[in-house]
């Protein structure tokens, strides 16, 4: 067993867990932050992407312990005072979303795209840089679409 | 995936005295092929030997025609590279096709090289640049470096600490992917220095490795329809629900060809 401490969604955490326990397990279980999901396990859907030290990661591809003394954001972070965060509005309002279950990973790793590539990032750009995330339902034209609305609403 | 002892150290010292002391002890770099694989557990090392805190294996630097590449430095920082980019565009462009996005943001050249997976990418790099990979105890060239399938030249109290990229006049590297993992069902990576042509070939074949047959024609004739005439023995091409041999075969030649006409 280890102890782990790290900042998530900005407030010190801290837990025992085995060495074997993965970055999503001690979210889930232990923080009880259940809205990362597990979708495939083996880091190809990327319903699990959270944000560690400001970038993209499969939680269900890092251990908890390698995320020690790290700052941890998950999709409960992002809403400020129960104000959706802007690409969270934009794919409620594009209709970016059927069943729900891709859709953390989708808004955690839509920011990361637009963190990386600006508020004006182009269509064939959002679509490659979505490829590790897996929608079953919406055929992706919606979540495209949020992830543009998205960028221009957190680009001011 | 079965319980393990997980171990930070800071230095490469520290690395090596941790490896030697476990029973069955594994280094983990990004663990983005790692992690999967004991899930699946098809490893089950008694111990874990993080490289992630140790600062001298990060990093990236130009000396002269010279990239050198910390083996813990991840794929999005190669490919966001300025210097790699100004240097060995095709190098960062490889880079920044590996896998997706958040495995790119964890993965890293050392722990990619060290694994050699038949179809991963920088192997192709490393043997079409001529790279040489340094290590705790030595230095050892890209051609001598990937030995078999998931088979390096490493021991196992070995640590590689940075690749050493030679620059190209010019260089490209073209694969047809795997529409699902992003790996390359072929990667074929050229570079040509005034009269020297090198081509290193990934996802092919048991390892990656040089193209000599393909270096040959282009030696004499830097153009796609030298490609033409070379033949490539298929008997050695893996064969998998992905692509057969003969297919593997021909896409050689396709993404040589492409890989030229990229380089003019």
């Amino acid at each position: 067993m280890q102890t782990v401490s790290m900042n998530v969604n900005g407030e010190p955490k801290s837990g025992e867990v085995e060495d074997r326990t993965l970055l999503v397990e001690f979210l889930r279980e232990q923080l009880r932050l259940t809205g990362t999901h597990v979708g495939c396990d083996t880091s190809q859907c990327g319903a699990c992407v959270v944000h560690v030290n400001g970038v993209s990661v499969k939680s269900c591809t890092m251990l908890a312990v390698q995320a020690d003394g790290g700052d941890v954001t998950t999709i409960e972070g992002l809403a400020n005072n129960g104000e959706l965060h802007p690409m969270q509005q934009a794919f409620k309002d594009n209709h970016g979303l059927q069943c729900g279950f891709c859709t953390p990973g989708m808004v955690m790793s839509a920011i990361d795209i637009v963190n990386r590539n600006g508020s004006d990032v182009d269509e064939a750009t959002v679509r490659k840089e979505l490829e590790g995330n897996i929608c079953r339902c919406t055929g992706y034209h919606n979540i495209v679409k949020a992830v543009h609305a998205g960028a221009k609403n957190m680009g001011g | 995936m079965y319980n393990f002892s997980y171990q930070k150290v800071s230095s490469v010292a520290d690395a090596v005295d941790a490896i030697k002391k476990a029973d069955d002890g594994k280094f983990v770099a990004g663990g983005q092929t790692m992690l999967p694989t004991m899930k699946h557990r098809l490893a089950s090392p008694s111990d874990v030997i993080d490289l992630g805190g140790i600062d001298e294996l990060k990093g990236i630097s130009v000396d002269g025609d010279t990239v050198t590449i910390g083996a813990m430095t991840t794929h999005a920082e190669v490919a966001a590279s300025s210097d790699v980019q100004g240097t060995i565009p095709a190098l960062a462009n490889l880079a920044g096709n590996i896998g997706d996005p958040a495995v790119r943001n964890r993965g890293t050249i050392g722990g990619s090289i060290a694994n050699n997976d038949p179809a991963a990418d920088y192997p192709a790099a490393v043997i079409g640049l001529g790279a040489t990979i340094k290590t705790n105890k030595r230095e050892i060239s890209g051609d001598e470096f990937f030995t078999g399938m998931f088979e390096t030249a490493l021991e196992d109290d070995e640590v590689i600490t940075a690749v050493l990229f030679p620059k190209a006049e010019a260089s490209a590297y073209m694969k047809f992917e795997n529409p699902a993992s992003r790996y390359a069902i072929v990667g074929v990576f050229v570079a040509k220095s005034g009269d020297i042509v090198k081509v290193g070939v990934t996802g092919a074949t048991a390892c990656a490795h040089r193209g000599l047959r393909l270096e040959k024609a282009l030696n004499g004739n830097f153009a796609a329809e030298a490609v033409d005439e070379v033949e490539i023995p298929v008997e050695k091409m893996n064969s998998d629900i992905h692509a057969s041999a003969e297919y593997r075969a021909h896409l050689v030649k396709v993404m040589t060809k492409r890989a030229v006409e990229a380089c003019s």
